[in-house]
């Protein structure tokens, strides 16, 4: 079956459906990762976006469950060159045509995902439908289309109740509380391999019941979305903050701490989704491969110099990949040092995390 | 850091003559490397014995020593030079082995000299095996259960713990020499004595064999500063077992997961840390293809030709940023060149396919094994990109120029089913093509899957390209199919094939439904930046982003494709160098070559790259969007030559000599006439076309004859035919392929050959030099040792070459290069071939006489004359420096190959040895083509009966060298009875000690053993000659060479005053 990607500027690409077949209309991002397309679907943080992967066979080693970073995947659609006909992995269980289907995302194959990249590029990241209606009429969609926001996923993607994941060494715990604004499931999986008790925390919990339950340390998860549209939120992590329990932020949970320490926050102009982006640790100068995905950053010359310093910066566009807090026991970065997919190469900053709560203890 | 000031000349070592396992990616590293450092203001000293390089060129170094590579020339280089640093790691195993050698004897210390790039502790840990294998242990990364053994005994121990198959490594070897896989005791035995041999250091890796796993391989970058990246990784299609060099490899990784990608990232990340590399390197995994287990095969702590395939796969310079790195900058302080944007600590990400096939030399060695194990066979590659695997293996295919271009190959579709299942189990270059027909047979992919041990997903594709086939066979040819066909890139002529149409309708077809190509650029970040470098690919299905906007008049330059014997580096000189002179003429230049290993394809080269393959449909579409006002195809070989018609057809002029000329040139009656009105003799000769008409005239002109198709490079399928019987099995293997031109037939002249280079301006020919063959004709002039100044060539006859070169130049209307070949037999000088083209002694001829032929012959083909160009016509004053240029061959590497001489080539790469001295200049073309003689003393002598009296000349200097003689029976005799003292020794079938048993003591420094003509049906030769081979004993087959040898050994010079070619 015919499908199309219609963009809000006017562009249509024609490709053939694959997945769910349904109308959806989301903001269009790119992803420049080559493998880890499973991680990719079922990160939160994509939640009301249709990616388009640069990467032009898709599915080559079918789906393996356990990859999967969430319960489901939250992308609105996706957007491919071509999904391999016979996937190949000792641990495929299925192919990603059908693995699409049953999460009931619509896609579309067929596609020059180069140049569509290219048009995202130049003018940034838009908003796009996904449709196989042959009738579609341009002039009636394109402001629907243009209409559309990404609105309220924080609260869609984030944990209903709270859950604790045991450690998976042997001895006295960690106790850490992640705040599940979207999280990846590796987060909590590098936390319990390290000793650590988590308890996952639903969006909305405020900073008093998480206090409550003594955590020896605080992590703020990733998730979708505006971080700026989260006030709530964002005032409960102040108070978090001022607790002084040892805290790790990452991505949105990252941009949230700086919103509430005084800094700002802009839309990107079509963002890092990735997994090799350099990032420099500026206090001792080390460059460590990255795996991002974000379309907001936080504005590098909006912290407030008194309560934090500059802590990873994007060694192509200099832009801000991370934060330490000054006379804190809190840092935070931009970045997914969780990795899956991408490169595991900052994953040390756990290490430090469980250190900097050991310290305080 | 920024750069390291301190550092101001860098020696940077080349690696020499090209042999199988070390080819022309080294020199495209040592280029990009020098450049690199030359744009930092830092003085290069280069020192290679290659000729044929671009590296050794004065623009690209400053001080050029082409020298043998022995580590007492690099010391008296290094003593004259005074470097501050040498850069190891750029010059393959070769630098890296002199680099260590020179480190080991303290020489560096004393005189302050500092390895830069990656440090002599470096370099042991990662290629000493023992070393290795405590490095891995020390930081958990599992490696196969090992253990180095330094002699037989020790072997079969260790093998009796681990159990059988075994693979065995030698130490310090280049391209896994005398590696292997054994299966029993007897193989075992047989592949470990010879590793030990090969070995610098005696030793040999005695590994678990993990045949079967996913082979996989991460180029990775490390700055001084710790920071680590992966430049690209690499699956092969071949699982282990095959040596990567040999193998299909596809980037990036198709099969892995995630997880499997991060795991050996990480791994290969953590082990260069721990090695402390700075720079590029090379890691190699096997993967078990069920499970997380993996093991690291080994690590190259250099550029290498997989980081070469890297660098042209993803647009990442590894060799340029690996010199800035060795200058001190850290990554992220090095700009990207493709972005401009991003830094060179930006991992490069792609958004298309790339496939790389090995080039084999099978079709020169009819003979050889064509099994691929451990250890590398090919000569050369090509790569290809799609935004599919199935399209990149397709143009891959047709990139080889093996006449074959689609997954069809007519020999396995006339065997029956159990054939082909049989095949199957055979590892060799032929295996696509047997899985496509298996596949056809309706096989099942899974049992294809069981013998072969290649992954599913790519035998899947393989099937969707049968489908395909058949698909077309069976489905009307709309717009639908046809568009699926190309996307797949079928080739037009093939889709016209299965159709029944000609190739020409299926375009016309094409051009009705509006398919076209689209090309895409190659920009290391997946379209995310805007980058400006037009380094381009095509694709079918795709939106084009190629823009051509005309500025400036536009040459299209045609590359020379896969280095094969016949067509090597030296045509991607050819090519690098008129590319540099048009643009230096004001000219937009567009290459076109699917060579990743070469300098052509390196994207700042020409204005544009199109990295694509050689066929008149892909260059079409690149001619149809660029609309070049002029394509060159003098420089790019006989691939280029193939082209031309097609060219004039498409509405492109051809600059330089006409089509037509080119045609006189080959066309044997044309040329005939040419000579004629020229009256310019040659060996009487004719054409045939049939085997009865070859006999005839065989018969009529008088054995010996030389036979040979036209249209050839290399001397391909000549032969020199001493019978009928002859003739019949010539014609035979010649018409094995469809011959669509005569072929020729000569009376064979044994005199001796001159070869001369010209460059014509449609007026005035320049010659810069004439080059003498040390061995007479009847062996191909790839494989003589060349001499210039020609030495035994009296002033006559001199005189006369010239005057004939001036005749044939302006007779076929020459604009640009000519090569001829002469013979003078009997004071008579004839021509025996015209090519009107750039030949492999261009670089050579250029260098010592400091006469840019390339630069000059391309300038001409635009327009400028001679005398404009500041040169005054006519053969140019000869040099003060006797250059001898020695070929150098890869036989060991060829099991089976047959070795001896003859009118086809079988070299694989050259050496030049100059001096003021005659045998000085021989003494170091030897020593750089590895021969340095006498060890023991000992020889074997024996010779066809036509030679056996020249052989007692040979005979007696060498036993006046102290040379202890030994031969077989009839030799003996002659050799005896004219006064040398020679030992008899028993032919191989007779009984023990023969001659086998004798080469098989190590003690035998030389084999001379000159087989009959035709075709050599004595085994007995054939093994002597590959045993001495096999177990590393110099073997001669032309009592000419002998005799020069002789006069390098009799003169004793050792003379080794080191010259530096840049100031000529």
């Amino acid at each position: 079956m015919k499908a199309f990607l219609i963009l809000e500027d006017g562009h249509v690409f024609t490709g053939e459906s694959i997945g769910a077949v349904k109308e959806v209309i989301s903001e269009i991002v790119f992803n420049t990762s080559m493998t880890g397309y499973l991680e990719v679907l079922t990160d939160p943080s994509y939640a009301g976006q249709a990616v388009v992967m640069t990467y032009p066979l898709i599915g080559n080693y079918g789906i393996c469950r356990e990859d999967m970073e969430n319960a489901r995947a939250w992308h609105s659609g996706y957007i491919v060159r071509e999904i391999a006909r016979t996937p190949s992995n000792f641990r495929s269980e299925d192919s990603i045509e059908h693995f699409l289907k049953q999460q009931d995302i619509p896609g579309i194959q067929g596609v020059d995902t180069r140049a569509l990249t290219k048009i995202l590029r130049e003018k940034g990241t838009m908003n796009g439908m996904i449709t196989t209606n042959e009738d579609y009429d341009l002039e009636e969609v394109l402001p629907k289309i243009k209409a559309y926001k990404v609105t309220g996923v924080v609260k869609k993607v984030s944990r209903k109740e709270k859950k604790l994941y045991k450690s998976e060494l042997e001895g006295e715990a960690k106790k850490v509380a992640l705040l599940d604004i979207g999280t990846k499931r590796n987060i909590v999986r590098c936390l319990t391999k390290r000793g650590c008790d988590v308890t996952v925390y639903p969006a909305t919990t405020t900073a008093s019941e998480i206090l409550r339950d003594n955590p020896d340390g605080i992590m703020l998860s990733n998730g979708p979305g505006d971080p700026k549209e989260c006030q709530d939120i964002i005032a409960e992590i102040k108070k978090l903050y001022d607790s002084d329990v040892p805290i790790f932020a990452i991505c949105l949970g990252h941009q949230m701490m700086a919103l509430a320490n005084g800094a700002d926050t802009e839309k990107m102009k079509y963002g890092h989704r990735g997994v090799n982006h350099p990032v420099k640790n500026v206090e001792d100068g080390k460059v460590y491969i990255s795996s991002q995905n974000h379309g907001y950053v936080v504005k590098q010359d909006s912290l407030p110099k008194d309560i934090a310093k500059p802590l990873f910066i994007n060694v192509n566009d200099k832009t801000c990949e991370g934060v330490r807090y000054l006379n804190k026991n809190v840092f935070t970065v931009q970045f997914h040092p969780e990795a899956c997919g991408g490169p595991q190469d900052s994953e040390f900053l756990f290490d430090e995390f469980i250190k900097m709560m050991e310290v305080n203890a | 850091m920024p750069r390291i000031k301190d550092i101001k000349k860098v020696l940077v070592i080349g690696s020499g003559p090209i042999v199988i396992g070390q080819a022309a990616e080294f020199d495209y590293a040592g280029t990009q490397a020098c450049r690199s450092l030359k744009e930092e203001g830092v003085e290069v000293v280069l020192v290679n014995s290659n000729p044929a390089t671009i590296m050794t060129d004065k623009n690209i170094a400053d001080k050029v020593y082409i020298e043998p590579l022995t580590a007492e020339v690099v010391e008296k280089i290094i003593v004259k030079e005074k470097p501050d640093s040498i850069l190891p790691t750029l010059g393959g195993q070769a630098a890296l082995n002199i680099a260590m050698a020179l480190e080991e004897t303290g020489f560096l210390e004393e005189h302050s000299v500092k390895l830069i790039g990656t440090s002599s502790l470096t370099i042991k840990k990662a290629e000493d095996r023992q070393e290795f294998k405590n490095t891995m242990e020390k930081i958990g990364e599992p490696i196969a259960p090992s253990e180095v053994v330094n002699s037989v005994k020790e072997g079969l121990a260790f093998v009796q713990k681990i159990g059988y198959p075994v693979v065995l490594r030698p130490a310090y070897t280049l391209g896994g020499s005398g590696g292997g896989i054994a299966e029993n005791e007897g193989e075992f035995c047989e592949i470990l004595e010879n590793g030990l041999r090969l070995s610098r250091v005696g030793q040999v890796l005695v590994e678990r064999c993990i045949a079967g796993w996913k082979e996989i391989e991460y180029e990775v970058m490390r700055d001084a500063n710790g920071t680590c990246i992966t430049v690209c990784n690499m699956e092969n299609l071949d699982p282990v077992g095959v040596h990567t060099g040999d193998s299909i490899v596809v980037a990036p990784s198709q099969t892995l997961g995630d997880k499997e990608y991060q795991m050996l990232r990480t791994s290969a990340l953590n082990i260069i840390t721990e090695l402390n590399i700075t720079g590029g390197c090379n890691v190699q995994f096997a993967l078990h293809p069920e499970s997380f287990e993996y093991c690291v095969i080994e690590v190259n702590p250099r550029v290498s030709r997989s980081s070469a395939l890297a660098s042209k796969a993803t647009g990442y310079p590894i060799a340029k940023v690996t010199a800035k790195i060795a200058l001190g900058y850290d990554l992220d302080e090095i700009p990207n060149a493709i972005t401009g944007k991003t830094y060179a600590s930006f991992e490069p990400t792609i958004d298309y396919c790339v496939v790389k096939i090995p080039r084999l030399p099978f079709d020169k060695f009819i003979k050889a094994k064509r099994t691929l194990t451990t250890q590398m066979k090919a000569t050369g590659e090509v790569m290809s990109i799609c935004t599919n695997f199935e399209g990149a293996l397709m143009k891959a295919i047709r990139s080889l120029e093996q006449h074959v271009d689609s997954l069809m190959y007519p020999e396995f579709e006339n065997q029956s089913d159990e054939e082909i299942e049989q095949e199957l189990h055979r590892v060799d270059d032929r295996r696509i093509w047997v899985i496509a027909e298996a596949i056809r047979r309706g096989i099942s992919l899974e049992h294809i899957h069981k013998i072969t041990k290649i992954d599913l997903w790519f035998l899947d594709k393989i099937s969707i390209l049968v489908e395909m086939e058949q698909e077309l066979k069976d489905k009307k040819l709309d717009k639908e199919m046809l568009g699926k066909a190309k996307r797949l890139e079928f080739p037009d002529e093939v889709i016209g094939r299965i159709t029944g149409h000609t190739e020409e309708e299926i375009k016309e077809l094409r051009i009705k439904y509006g398919i076209y190509p689209a090309y895409k650029m190659v920009d290391t970040c997946a379209a995310e930046f805007e980058a400006t470098t037009p380094y381009y690919y095509s694709c079918y299905g795709s939106e084009n982003e190629v823009v051509s906007e005309k500025t400036r008049k536009r040459i299209m330059v045609l590359g020379s494709g896969p280095i094969r014997i016949g067509q090597g580096i030296e045509f991607d000189y050819c090519s690098v160098h008129s590319v540099w002179a048009f643009k230096d003429m004001g000219y937009e230049t567009i290459i076109v070559n699917n060579n990743p290993e070469t300098v052509s394809t390196d994207f700042d080269i020409a204005d544009k790259l199109y990295f694509e393959p050689l066929t008149a449909e892909d260059v079409e579409g690149i001619v149809n969007l660029e609309k070049p006002d002029g394509a060159v195809v003098q420089f790019g070989g006989q691939t280029a030559i193939k082209l031309t018609e097609a060219l004039l057809k498409m509405g492109v002029k051809i600059l330089g000599t006409s089509a037509e000329n080119v045609d006189a040139a080959e066309d044997r009656e044309l040329f005939d006439e040419i000579l004629e009105e020229c009256c310019i003799p040659r060996p009487k000769g004719t054409t045939v076309f049939t085997c009865d008409e070859a006999i005839d005239a065989a018969q009529s002109l008088g054995y010996p004859v030389l036979i040979r198709p036209s249209y050839v490079l290399g001397g391909a399928g000549m032969q020199i035919a001493i019978s009928d019987k002859d003739i019949i099995e010539f014609m035979d293997v010649i018409t094995q392929h469809k011959q669509e031109h005569p072929i020729l037939i000569d009376k064979y002249l044994m005199g001796k050959e001159v070869e001369v280079d010209a460059v014509c301006d449609g007026e005035d020919i320049l010659i810069p030099g004439i080059m003498e063959h040390v061995e007479r004709a009847g062996i191909h002039s790839g494989d003589s040792i060349s001499v210039y100044p020609a030495q035994s060539i009296t002033p006559k006859n001199q005189r006369v070459i010239v005057e004939y070169t001036r005749r044939l130049a302006k007779s076929l209307h020459v604009i640009g290069l000519i090569n001829i070949q002469f013979i003078v037999y009997q004071d008579e000088v004839y021509v025996i071939e015209v090519n009107p083209r750039s030949s492999r002694t261009v670089p050579y001829i250029s260098k010592v006489t400091g006469i840019p032929i390339v630069d000059l012959a391309s300038k001409v083909i635009v327009g400028a004359t001679i005398r404009e160009l500041g040169y005054e016509p006519g053969l140019q004053k000869e040099s003060e420096y006797i250059a001898i240029k020695m070929p150098v061959f890869s036989f060991e590497k060829l099991r089976g190959a047959e070795i001896s001489l003859g009118p086809e080539m079988k070299s694989t790469g050259e050496c030049l040895g100059v001096s003021k001295n005659f045998n000085a200049a021989l003494y170091k073309a030897f020593l750089g083509a590895g021969i340095d003689l006498p060890k023991h003393k000992k020889m074997i002598l024996t010779v066809k009966d036509s030679d056996k009296l020249d052989a007692v000349d040979i005979g007696r200097r060498f036993q006046a060298l102290g040379y202890e003689i030994y031969s077989t029976r009839s030799t003996c005799k002659t050799l005896n009875e004219n006064g040398v003292n020679a030992h008899p020794i028993n032919k191989i079938e007779q009984e023990s000690p023969t001659l086998l048993d004798l080469i098989l003591q190590h003690d035998i420094d030389l084999v001379i053993d000159t087989p009959n003509q035709g075709i050599d049906k004595s085994r007995d030769g054939f093994l002597i000659r590959r045993h001495a081979i096999e177990t590393g004993v110099t073997c001669i087959t032309s009592l000419d060479t002998a005799a020069a040898l002789l006069t390098s050994l009799e003169s004793g010079t050792k003379d080794l005053h080191v010259i530096d070619i840049a100031a000529i």
